[in-house]
């Protein structure tokens, strides 16, 4: 069963009647509504690219959330192979919604960390809907120490709404947690690359994508605020988050033009939800090329090169 | 206790004062009521004598209380793109930022300075709230790194004194980009094995909390600061329970091992000249107002204090 969004609805009949019609073929032996069906399906496909050739930037969020997309441990599972979870923080517990462990891309040892979301009710709860406490990030930290001690190249992978505005995440220090997971990204002699494979939701990503090379899939957004927080704030209407979608420039292609990210991975016609093993294998592609190039460069660089970019980051606006 | 009397107010009360019109010649305690003629409570350094509260000080206000005889020099920051996502919500964003500069006679939200504290040389950064809630955005991230690279030119420490609503909406993407930003001004800091010593006032919030702001060597804050990530309205809004008294201000942070140091603002000068002449491996301080620094003298050497003997040599008062 599709999760069709608001602005797939009139897809979504399309696509209903078609389905209908062939359900309808197959209990009455008679009828032949190949043809129509397929006449559907055609219309459906048209509409699909039309929908998706121009998606607004609030549209694009809400496909950056679609439940359907693919999340970290789908990625993990399909492009690593040897994945090795390692848990905890050694001072708390153990953070649900930043996953990570030793693995090999194309049989070289890498470290990946990422955010994730959970897929079902159970799993959603069990990852805090991808919302990092403190915790989370204090195992990134020592992943990444890892990963530089023994030199190997770290690989994220970002999709959270934000780190976790609770009780006790603010009193064990989550934006010391933040902070100083940052710090560790620009600290690291070995290379760093980040993709944004849904939302990038402000601090709580920034902490895991101060990297090297930042790719973004198509339809991800990555933004200082939700367009709905922007809204309740600066137009007072949490409703008008269309407007501020708009004006965050948060979509990948804005992002782009800013010099906030290096490379935009295609998705599949209807978003990653669509394609799901398409998209991973883009994603897979892109990461190998990203390290390739990072490869022979050595600590020293890679250090004062991730900084450089991020001191220049903004100083030419859109104009980039 | 509310947003009104904590914040609007005195913020009201600060712009009111700058302009020093006869007719406003007493202020009232947003805490506890108390009238309070302004020029003793300028001479109080903003502090209600009645009931302690530290309302805000404008970064001009710090600087002259702060600094030898109120003397400094003004370090220059370079200016950013204007408008860099040609941001519109119900207002555009230069229309914004006009009026928080004629409000508060200010360019932007950060003053950046290099003067002597107790014959102590050390460059200082002061965040404005009453510029826009002294919203991080390019030029905040500018200020850090313009700071960062004199106190490293120059052998210096850095003191900040941060207040901040958090990110500076209006510029998107680039204003979390100041949070990896100014990570780097804080790196080159400690690389050149400078202090960085982070005085938080109220209120430090959202992504300066989770940046710059949370990564001293010595953390200090002004009581009752809110210091946070998210802010309690947000997590009341999440969990659904009450905060409990106190939250997220800074002695429920200084309890809970956030802070080294909670300071009243009449002590802090002796405080910060106390730490940063240890750090320097410098002689104990004279104490008391001095007058300015002689233009093109030497700065003195310290003499030793008249009862307590100092095993290593005085001589090496400053660099600057």
């Amino acid at each position: 069963m599709t999760h069709y969004l608001e602005f797939e609805k009139p897809l979504a009949e399309i696509e209903g009647k078609a389905e209908e019609l062939r359900a309808l073929a197959r209990a009455n032996e008679e009828m032949d509504v190949e043809q129509e069906a397929a006449a559907l399906d055609q219309k459906a496909a048209d509409m699909l690219k039309d929908l998706y050739k121009t998606l607004s930037p609030w549209r694009k969020c809400q496909v950056a959330r679609h439940p359907e997309r693919p999340h970290c441990i789908d990625y993990i599972e399909a492009l690593f192979t040897e994945y090795t979870p390692l848990a905890g923080d050694r001072n708390f517990a153990d953070d649900h919604a930043v996953v990570g462990g030793l693995a090999r891309l194309n049989d070289r040892a890498a470290m990946v960390i990422g955010h994730e979301k959970g897929n079902d009710t159970k799993t959603r709860i069990e990852r805090n809907f991808g919302m990092a406490r403190p915790e989370g990030y204090r195992k990134a930290i020592r992943l990444m120490d890892i990963a530089d001690r023994f030199n190997i190249p770290v690989i994220t992978l970002v999709d959270t709404p934000g780190a976790y505005p609770g009780k006790g995440a603010e009193e064990r220090g989550q934006s010391e947690a933040i902070a100083r997971s940052t710090e560790k990204c620009l600290s690291i002699g070995v290379p760093l690359i980040s993709v944004i494979i849904g939302e990038g939701g402000s601090g709580g990503a920034v902490a895991l994508a101060t990297a090297n090379r930042v790719a973004m899939l198509e339809h991800s957004i990555y933004s200082v605020i939700s367009p709905e927080g922007c809204a309740s704030i600066l137009w007072k209407d949490a409703e008008k988050m269309r407007e501020a979608a708009e004006a965050l420039r948060l979509t990948a292609q804005d992002l782009s033009r800013l010099g906030v990210v290096d490379r935009i991975i295609p998705e599949p016609m209807g978003g990653a939800q669509r394609g799901r093993s398409e998209t991973i294998a883009n994603v897979g592609k892109t990461i190998a090329a990203l390290l390739d190039d990072l490869s022979a460069k050595d600590r020293g660089t890679l250090i004062k090169d991730r900084r450089k970019k991020f001191l220049a980051m903004g100083s030419k606006g859109l104009a980039a | 206790m509310n947003w009104i009397s904590n914040y609007v107010r005195p913020k009201i009360n600060s712009l009111f004062s700058r302009r020093e019109t006869p007719e406003n010649l007493w202020s009232k305690c947003p805490e506890c009521g108390t009238m309070l003629f302004h020029r003793e409570l300028s001479e109080n350094l903003n502090v209600c004598t009645n009931c302690d509260h530290h309302m805000a000080l404008t970064p001009r206000e710090r600087f002259n209380a702060l600094f030898d005889g109120g003397v400094y020099a003004r370090i220059e920051v370079p200016e950013p793109v204007a408008d860099p996502l040609q941001f519109r919500d119900q207002k555009k964003y230069p229309d914004r930022m006009r009026a928080a500069q004629k409000a508060t006679g200010e360019p932007e939200a950060m003053l950046v300075a290099q003067g002597e504290i107790g014959r102590t040389p050390v460059v200082a950064a002061a965040q404005d709230f009453s510029f826009m809630g002294g919203s991080m955005g390019m030029f905040v991230g500018n200020a850090i790194i313009a700071a960062a690279e004199r106190a490293v030119e120059q052998n210096l420490p850095l003191i900040l004194f941060s207040a901040a609503g958090g990110a500076r909406m209006q510029e998107g993407i680039l204003s979390l980009m100041q949070m990896p930003r100014t990570t780097v001004a804080v790196q080159m800091l400690k690389e050149a094995g400078l202090p960085y010593i982070v005085v938080l006032t109220h209120p430090t919030t959202g992504g300066v909390t989770a940046s710059y702001a949370m990564l001293g060597d010595i953390q200090i804050a002004e009581p009752n600061a809110l210091i946070c990530f998210a802010g309690p309205r947000v997590i009341e809004q999440t969990i659904r329970e009450k905060l409990p008294e106190g939250f997220q201000r800074a002695e429920y942070l200084l309890d809970h091992g956030m802070l080294d140091r909670v300071t009243h603002r009449k002590d802090l000068r002796d405080e910060l000249i106390t730490i940063v002449r240890m750090l320097t491996g410098q002689s104990p301080a004279v104490r008391g107002d001095l007058p300015p620094p002689e233009p093109g003298e030497d700065p003195p050497a310290d003499p030793a204090p008249a009862l307590e003997p100092v095993a290593d040599s005085p001589v090496e008062a400053a660099k600057a």
